[in-house]
């Protein structure tokens, strides 16, 4: 044991070797590996009568996807929601998390009152929802609205999705020392000059941290929509119904090319920035 | 498994030269499917063994109920220790997703609707059932034996389990007078524009095609799961026009019997069981059977071609059609039982009547659920139909 | 920072009436436990306890609830064991790639869950299938534990960022061996960061649905499922609504414990920054 130590103290590759492998082996063999075969099998087709999948090189499937026009309708709103529910979402976390981290004497209660709502079930959530906003349920009663339709599908998204963007923010602005923000005002800076030279690089990639979580999520949702989403159909559900239902794996496999290219694009963008560690 | 799927792959090929040779049909030699299609070769199981323990189950949710919902919900726990085949249940949600689970082969027996039936059959998913081993086959409605969903040259490929027709639904205190026909749900003028609903799947196109069979012979349309170019084209235009009425489209009842009690929707398809449920909980609602007929379906349990407990689920598939079972299931689920002898058995005695189990009149009119392929169904060879997955995409672009 | 004191008012207004927003559809499903009403018709017109005694007696449920347990702490374990080594080695050692690591470590929770579980589920297929291991509650663990690492990975990170090498020298120096200082030196280091981390990735794993549905074998049915499969059926609803309402009560106390452990400061995945 001790001898197995000392050498492998001795040779740091050694060690490194010993670290990385087993990760590496899940994430990048497995997780990976299995994700290109899924791109891989977008090339393929299914033989429309048993089901069984073809396994030659076509582009059937994408010509499918770019030249049929609901393809493009359906990933553009997807994009849409998915946009609007980060919008809204970090909208309302900013001055959420701004007041737990900053003005607040109750942290950590109020930490545990956005945390808790995470544990009860989404699916429950979502069909609290759908009572919400029946005819003649609370909401219609109250606001006369909207009704099943894509802005309830964004309303109750955003609900889902809030706890996910308001906690990275406010860890990003707790980790901000009231000390600086003083600093700033003793050396005469109002309240705006503060927020943009000293708030504002926290808040950004927490924010864009939040962002990874409601933007990812909105996009691959195809349940919350089926509640709520009245006649509404979004990239999930286009995926859905040619895997879970049709069976036609290389077709869904080249849809699901579309919310994967989108968030491997956002991704790196945001990287630059931090956010990724600031999950 | 592996050598499985060479001798398959064998097999799939002989089968191919010999529908090559034949001449459409006639001689016994080709495939009887439709347009010649042949059925890979499987065997069916020759006489029972004794049981291996366990039984892995695909199921519609409340087929397989073990007490575990519910105490007094319980067909499963006497099968288990009775046949000492631990029963493992999968529930799946609509019909493709059987098939997609089927096409495992992790799974023995499947309860497959009649759009799931021939994708099994032709693809050589499930194997063909020595109904001599099932002593309550002889139990079961005749008009349900030997059905173009569960049979292929008279070999039956499963054991009927109920049925039910897709009916029209409607709230009395708001849609009058009372609608006869499938139009109140195709009219471009309805009043009921947004509140209407319709079943959220790709078999819903055969509903079109069956108004149009009735209003529109021009089209020539004599079963609405076989469907030409120019057939098809015209029920998807239906839909797409339907879908401006729309509100929502439904796939699970929670969801149709709150739309319905609180008036989101008003107007649309839907079961016998939702009518019942959406009744008894004090909303104005009827259902009929339109003048035009109506789609339906009839579920089947099968058994996998490459089952590992096939003596398990010959077992299940004999103790889900007896009486008792049967009326369990047809009583919790909502539907007609198979079995003749149900009837005495259910605890709501009028049960077969409301579900109509013993009126084979009117399900003369329903035309059940059945997979569309390329190979039309109602025997013509000279055109190409739609198969599923072509519905499958149509679907897709109706929704928009 | 120096607020005026309406900038505190409206902040405070804005913090209440989101908290508002979280909570009527939960005050909703509490009070529709108790809805005599088997779709949850608005507004009640009876209350009843019946579904929650047929919740208590309802076997699946519990059943269901353990196997998510099992699910959840056996993923939490994997995540635990790769997220640290992973850290450990972004944090001590300089090598090719280092930078795409976080992102490789992001990727799976990042995905769709629709795309992680269809990837997932023919990659079994194809090869486990072949090796004669079929699905089961073993790739659902899988599944979990690939989008569970991140925040393991995530807390220890930062955790070993402020604590440095000089410790670990230290005790190097002082003649211990490697093993010693791992469990004398590091490991109480980066212990709230673990359990932080650890008690995150167990409430990810435990709400899962979607990657769940394409992963799981016959008979394996976790709680998000047998939700799914109950919530749709008339009878059974309402009682669906009884084990929500009882897991939200429930849930005050792993994330309680969190807090305690952790310390304030939580990220969505990163528990905590000062302990």
């Amino acid at each position: 044991m001790t001898s197995l130590g000392s050498y492998l103290h001795r040779h740091p590759r050694l060690r490194l070797a010993g670290l990385l492998s087993a990760p590496l082996l899940w994430l990048v063999v497995a997780y990976l590996g299995a994700l290109a075969v899924l791109l891989v099998s977008a090339f393929w087709t299914v033989n429309g009568f048993t089901g069984e999948v073809v396994r030659e090189f076509s582009l059937a499937n994408f010509r499918t996807i770019l030249t049929e026009e609901v393809y493009r309708n359906v990933s553009l709103r997807s994009l849409g929601v998915a946009v609007s529910v980060t919008v809204i979402c970090a909208v309302i976390a900013i001055p959420m998390a701004f007041y737990m981290a900053k003005v607040s004497k109750y942290k950590n209660a109020l930490v545990i009152a956005i945390l808790t709502p995470l544990w009860a079930s989404y699916l429950v959530k979502a069909y609290a929802w759908r009572i919400l906003l029946a005819n003649g349920g609370p909401m219609d009663s109250i606001f006369g609205g909207p009704g099943y339709g894509i802005g309830a599908t964004i309303l109750v998204l955003s609900y889902l999705w809030l706890p996910y963007m308001i906690l990275p923010i406010y860890a990003g602005l707790e980790r901000l020392p009231d000390s600086l923000l003083e600093a700033s005002a003793d050396l005469g800076a109002r309240a705006g000059r503060t927020f943009r030279s000293v708030v504002l690089p926290v808040l950004i990639p927490s924010v864009l941290a939040g962002s990874i979580f409601t933007f990812s999520l909105s996009l691959g949702d195809y349940i919350t929509v089926q509640i709520v989403g009245g006649k509404t159909q979004l990239i999930g559900n286009v995926v859905y119904a040619n895997i879970g239902a049709a069976n036609n794996l290389p077709f869904a496999a080249a849809i699901a090319c579309v919310p994967v290219l989108i968030m491997v694009i956002y991704l790196v963008a945001v990287r630059r920035s931090g956010a990724l560690e600031e999950l | 498994m592996r050598s499985g799927r060479i001798v398959m792959a064998a097999l799939a090929a002989g089968v191919l030269t010999l529908a090559g040779c034949g001449d459409g049909g006639s001689s016994g030699s080709t495939g009887s499917g439709p347009g010649g299609l042949s059925v890979p070769k499987i065997d069916k199981l020759a006489s029972l063994g004794a049981g291996e323990g366990t039984v892995n189950v695909v199921s519609w949710a409340g087929y397989v109920e073990d007490g575990s919902t519910d105490k007094a919900v319980d067909w499963v726990t006497g099968f288990e220790s009775e046949t000492g085949c631990q029963v493992n249940n999968k529930i799946a949600g609509t019909s493709d997703e059987m098939v997609a689970l089927m096409k495992t082969g992790e799974y023995d027996v499947v309860s497959a609707s009649g759009d799931a039936s021939l994708r099994l059959i032709y693809g050589g998913d499930v194997a063909p059932v020595n109904t001599d081993l099932i002593s309550n086959y002889k139990d079961v409605f005749e008009g349900l034996k030997n059905q173009r969903w569960n049979s292929v040259d008279g070999a039956s490929y499963g054991v009927p389990h109920g049925r039910g027709a897709n009916l029209l639904m409607y709230r009395t205190d708001q849609v009058q007078p009372a609608p006869t026909s499938w139009s109140a749900v195709f009219d471009p003028a309805s009043p009921f524009k947004g509140k209407i609903t319709a079943y959220d799947s790709p078999i819903y196109i055969a509903d079109a095609a069956l108004y149009l069979m009735k209003t529109k012979p021009d089209l020539k349309i004599t079963n609405p799961y076989a469907l030409d170019d120019t057939q098809f084209q015209a029920a998807v235009d239906l839909l797409k026009q339907q879908n401006e009425l729309i509100g929502e489209y439904w796939s699970d009842y929670t969801k149709e019997v709150q739309a319905f009690k609180a008036g989101n929707s008003v107007l649309g398809t839907t079961w016998q069981v939702i009518v019942n449920l959406t009744k008894a909980d004090g909303a104005p609602v009827e259902a009929i059977l339109p003048s035009e007929g109506a789609t339906g379906w009839s579920d089947t349990w099968m058994i996998s071609a490459k089952a590992a407990h096939p003596n398990c689920a010959y077992l299940w598939m004999n103790h889900i059609i007896s009486p008792k079972a049967n009326a369990g299931v047809a009583e919790w689920f909502g539907e007609a039982p198979s079995n003749k002898l149900s009837c005495a058995q259910t605890a709501d005695k009028n049960h077969c009547a409301t579900f109509h189990a013993e009126d084979e009149e009117y399900f003369e009119q329903v035309w059940y659920w059945t997979t569309p392929l390329a190979q039309c169904l109602d025997g013509r060879t000279d055109v190409t139909c739609k198969d599923y997955s072509a519905w499958t995409q149509a679907w897709t672009t109706i929704k928009g | 920072m120096t607020l005026s004191a309406s900038a505190r008012w409206a902040l405070r207004a804005v913090m209440a009436a989101g908290l508002v927003f979280i909570y009527v559809p939960l005050l909703l499903v509490l009070v529709n436990s108790f809805n005599g009403d088997r779709t949850f018709a608005w507004p009640p017109r009876d209350l009843t306890t019946r579904w929650w005694s047929a919740a208590w007696e309802n076997e699946g449920a519990r059943q269901a609830l353990l196997t998510s347990v099992q699910a959840g702490l056996a993923a939490t374990a994997i995540a635990l064991v790769l997220g640290t080594m992973i850290a450990f080695a972004v944090q001590r050692f300089e090598f090719f790639g280092r930078d795409t690591v976080s992102l490789l470590v992001v990727l799976p929770i990042a995905l769709p869950g629709i795309v992680t579980g269809i990837a997932l589920d023919s990659a079994w297929r194809s090869v486990m299938g072949d090796l004669g291991i079929g699905k089961g509650l073993f790739s659902v663990v899988v599944g979990h534990a690939t989008f569970c690492v991140v925040t393991v990975y995530n807390n220890v990170l930062a955790r070993l960022r402020r604590t440095g090498v000089n410790l670990e020298e230290a005790s190097a120096d002082l003649g211990a061996s490697g093993f010693q200082t791992f469990r004398y030196v590091t490991f109480p280091l980066i212990r709230s960061a673990l359990l932080a981390g650890g008690l995150l990735a167990f409430a990810l794993s435990f709400d899962e649905i979607i990657v769940t549905t394409f992963t799981a074998g016959p008979g394996v049915t976790t709680l998000p499922i047998w939700i799914f499969n109950n919530l749709f059926r008339p009878n059974q609803a309402p009682i669906v609504n009884v084990v929500a309402a009882v897991l939200i009560v429930l849930s005050v106390v792993p994330v309680w414990l969190a807090q305690r452990i952790a310390g304030p400061s939580s990220g969505v995945l990163r528990g905590s920054t000062d302990a």
